[in-house]
């Protein structure tokens, strides 16, 4: 296992650098120069050149790349051209409330989403499957900013149960955070429940089906005992990879629903790095983006083997 | 309910009385009609009959698995001891299960949960049935595996399902089946997924346990020589009602209903009738060689060892021995699905182990197959016609003409042209394997290789598609590479067999030297253990039933 994670992280590397050349490129390929953008209007050819200097833009391209992932590697992300702060310390102030917000999210995904799909696949066919089965088309059909607005309205402004904005960490205590977080959380997890229901419907029916859950029942088990002692790990696979996918989803483009809640993460940083063009930002961001996809794949094959012994890595 | 039901006296253990099902949807359809038998302690109850007979649904019943969306029961009673379980509260049911009545299934492979140690999954009816503390309940897993005569039962107990063996699976299904000393043990088709020999052990071992327990056997199989060697009584069962009830000499030995004489003249005899004349010298297929080797993690196996055979224009070769033996990869090989690691393989000759992917292309309707599932090698989404006219398309031949073939070609294997605008769930099994050899003949090939082309089918349609294969081969004069497990089958419609056992050729020779004279001990061991030696008397007697009409 600790040798399949080794080779699993190194045949990961190409990976990682495939993506920092793309990252590269995108900004130098891309129209518009930077140092025209950072000298502002009225800016004289001369100071352009300056700054177009400072920066290394004068350079061949192959030396600012290896100058660039040189730093990158030693954590060094550059300096934002907007705010003139380094690009890590402006993502990790962003990162809390991000991967906070995409936790508490997949909590709620999750309590709600597997119970409602083993429900629906056990009772596949009746009228508990068919309303599971709508809701979650609404659920997947309804945009994330009306879904969010009408949790405001109602629980926030109205009943006043929920903040309608700003964050709160659990280190502020846990009252305040689930008071600040959960309006955002149940916006976020909506399409995810939607998605993830429906999935655990499938692949429950399909293992429902198979000679093992008879065996299940002729031992006299009870149903609780055969759906979630055996027929739910064995449908875990595929729930598991949406799982996996869906949070990483959550971490690297949460940007609507951090608007509507005004919650200063990731999502928002994205944002405002694309319409600055603030180039060592954004390459920054989609190269960490790129390392957390990798990540948590790593995570699911683990998972995948922890689930099912038949998985051997060799 | 009647109300003239009695319960049943005293050493029963199981009284299925006047049992009826219906279909749960739509208009009721009889399934089950006024069933009933009875079984003693100590006793086996064979149910016999073709698919469509109702012999799983009374099993099912029994054990309240019915699917309660599509099954229901509109009549009589099934007392367990004195208790009639159709009247039993679900929880009551669970009770029952697995501590008074189990139940063992067709396939070992899929019947356990892949994720859980056997060991757990043995442990679980103790867990659920018993108060017994951890240390106990691990003592008498032990107990139970080692009384199905697993080796090592303390590491078999940690071992997951497919680190196990089809047998030793099975044996696992027993050993949960009988961990609470039930008083009856249903076994649907237990053997029938199983090779010959591990069918022999598993059939011996549910006998002794049978007799250590005083445990009543309700053994539902298809198979009438399983029926000989093991049951006390016999229920021929057909279309959901009872046929033929009696102790299995009178059934077997003196069967009053036609039916019963169909089925019994149905068997495929192991004595082969006499040879056929070689007609032509030509040959369609000659192996020389053949080696596979696979690399699973890195490690050779070597799969099939030096495999040699020559295969004659209007030939049929059998392919015998058990799972493992490398008949099916010498199949994959021959029609190159699998490239041979090492030998050479002629086609009407010319060699074609290292043709290039395009001359490859041109030469694959020289060989086409015949899979073992109907039910599975045709695709539902498309119609008759479609499947069939696929191949001609591909190699260029104009749709009108291919159509007019297709049809043809489904008289000869004799289904009426409208077929062809069906689709594949409109027809039997029987019917659907009827098309799928239709569909290889499609191509004109030189030769067919048919793996397990009839094992899937009930005896009497067995029959038929052997004697269809054995016209085929007469009037077209293609070639067969006939696959099978079944001594039976093989010695109906085989011309040559070899014996395959572990990657290599053990024997071969005419069909009737191998089957009468076998050279080699791995032979006689198969020919020993095929179940129902003395049916082949009977089996002749009723020969001419076997052209009954349903």
């Amino acid at each position: 296992m600790y040798g399949f994670i080794f080779r699993r992280l190194l045949s990961a590397l190409p990976v990682v650098f495939i993506i920092a050349v793309i990252a590269f490129l995108l900004v130098h390929l891309a129209p518009g120069d930077p140092a025209v953008a950072i000298a502002g209007d009225g800016a004289s050819d001369d100071q352009i050149a300056a700054i177009r200097r400072s920066l290394g833009l004068d350079q061949p391209l192959p030396v600012q790349f290896v100058t660039w992932l040189t730093s990158l590697v030693q954590g060094d992300f550059g300096t934002s051209m907007i705010s003139r702060i380094p690009v890590s310390q402006l993502i990790l102030q962003r990162t809390e409330p991000t991967v906070v917000l995409a936790l508490y999210a997949m909590t709620i995904t999750l309590l709600v989403a597997v119970p409602v799909g083993v429900l629906a696949a056990w009772k596949s066919g009746e009228w508990v499957d068919r309303l599971v089965l709508a809701m979650s088309v609404i659920g997947f059909s309804m945009p994330v900013f009306v879904i969010g607005y009408l949790l405001i309205g109602a629980f926030g402004t109205n009943l006043r149960w929920f903040a309608v904005q700003g964050y709160k960490s659990p280190g502020d205590g846990l009252i305040p955070f689930l008071y600040t977080m959960t309006l955002p959380a149940i916006t976020l997890s909506t399409t995810y429940i939607a998605l993830i229901a429906r999935m655990t419907r499938a692949s429950m029916i399909e293992i429902l089906g198979e000679d093992f859950i008879r065996t299940a029942r002729a031992k006299g088990l009870q149903e609780r005992q055969v759906l979630f002692g055996h027929a739910l790990r064995n449908a875990a696979v595929p729930i598991i990879t949406v799982i996996g996918s869906g949070f990483a989803m959550m971490i690297s483009g949460v940007v609507i629903t951090e608007s509507v809640f005004n919650i200063p993460g990731i999502g928002r940083l994205v944002v405002d790095a694309v319409l600055g063009r603030d180039y060592p930002l954004i390459q920054a961001l989609i190269v960490l983006t790129g390392v957390l996809y990798v990540a948590i794949n790593l995570l699911i094959d683990i998972a995948y083997a922890i689930t099912d012994p038949r998985i051997r890595y060799s | 309910m009647s109300a003239d039901i009695v319960s049943a006296a005293a050493s029963t253990v199981l009284s299925v009385r006047d049992l009826s099902v219906t279909t749960a949807s739509g208009a009721a359809v009889p399934i089950l009609q006024g069933v009933s038998f009875d079984i003693r302690a100590g006793q086996t109850l064979c149910i016999v009959g073709e698919s469509g007979s109702g012999k799983s649904v009374t099993s099912l019943a029994t054990m309240g698995l019915l699917p309660k969306a599509e099954l229901s029961v509109t009549g009589g009673a099934i007392f367990l001891d004195d208790e009639n379980v159709l009247d039993a509260s679900p929880a009551r049911l669970r009770r029952l299960r697995a501590s008074r009545m189990s139940m063992i299934f067709q396939e070992p492979m899929t019947a356990l949960n892949p994720l859980m140690t056997v060991g757990r999954q043995v442990e679980e009816v103790l867990c659920y049935h018993t108060d017994l503390q951890a240390g106990e309940r691990r003592a008498r897993v032990i107990a139970a595996l080692s009384e199905v005569h697993l080796p090592n039962p303390e590491d078999m107990a940690l071992r997951y399902p497919h680190q196990l063996s089809g047998g030793q699976r099975q044996r696992v299904m027993i050993a949960m089946a009988l961990a609470l000393n039930p008083r009856l043990l249903i076994a649907d088709e237990p053997t029938t997924a199983l090779d010959v020999s591990t069918q022999r052990q598993i059939l011996s071992l549910i006998k002794e346990l049978q007799r250590k327990h005083e445990t009543a056997v309700l053994f539902i199989t298809h198979d009438m020589g399983v029926v000989t060697d093991i049951a006390d009584n016999v229920v021929v069962m057909r279309k959901g009602r009872v046929v033929e009830h009696g102790p299995v000499a009178n059934v077997i030995q003196a069967p009053t209903e036609r039916y019963t004489r169909k089925l019994l003249g149905s068997i495929p005899s192991l004595v082969p009738p006499m040879p056929r004349e070689i007609v032509s010298e030509r040959l369609a297929l000659e192996v020389a060689g053949l080696e596979k080797t696979f690399f699973p993690g890195g490690n050779p196996v070597r799969a099939v060892q030096d495999v040699s055979f020559k295969l004659g224009t209007g030939r049929i070769l059998g392919i015998v021995g058990e799972s493992g033996s490398g008949k099916s990869t010498v199949a994959r090989c021959v029609m190159l699905l699998e490239r041979p690691t090492a030998g050479s393989l002629v086609v009407a000759g010319s060699d074609v182990a290292g043709l290039s992917r395009e001359a490859l292309r041109m030469h694959r309707r020289r060989i086409q197959m015949v899979f073992q599932d109907p039910n599975r090698s045709l695709n539902p989404r498309r119609k008759i016609a479609q499947t069939m006219i696929e191949g001609p398309l591909n190699y260029g031949a104009p749709k009108a003409e291919s159509l007019r073939k297709a049809a043809e070609l489904l008289e000869l294997v004799g289904l009426p042209a409208e077929a062809l605008s069906r689709y594949p769930h409109q027809f039997s099994g029987g019917q659907r394997q009827r098309i799928a050899i239709a569909r290889a003949l499609m191509l004109d090939p030189e030769v067919i290789v048919a793996d397990e082309a009839v094992s899937a089918l009930d005896v009497s349609v067995q029959a038929q598609v052997i004697r269809l294969l054995k016209d085929i081969r007469e009037r077209l004069g293609v070639a067969l590479l006939f696959i099978t497990h079944d001594l039976r089958v093989a010695a109906q419609i085989c011309d040559d067999i070899i014996v395959m056992q572990r990657g290599v050729v053990v024997e071969s020779n005419t069909c009737r030297a191998v089957l009468t004279q076998p050279a080699h001990t791995y032979t006689r061991d198969l020919i020993e253990a095929a179940p129902g030696r003395d049916l082949d008397q009977v089996s002749r007697r009723w020969e001419s039933y076997v052209h009954d009409i349903d």
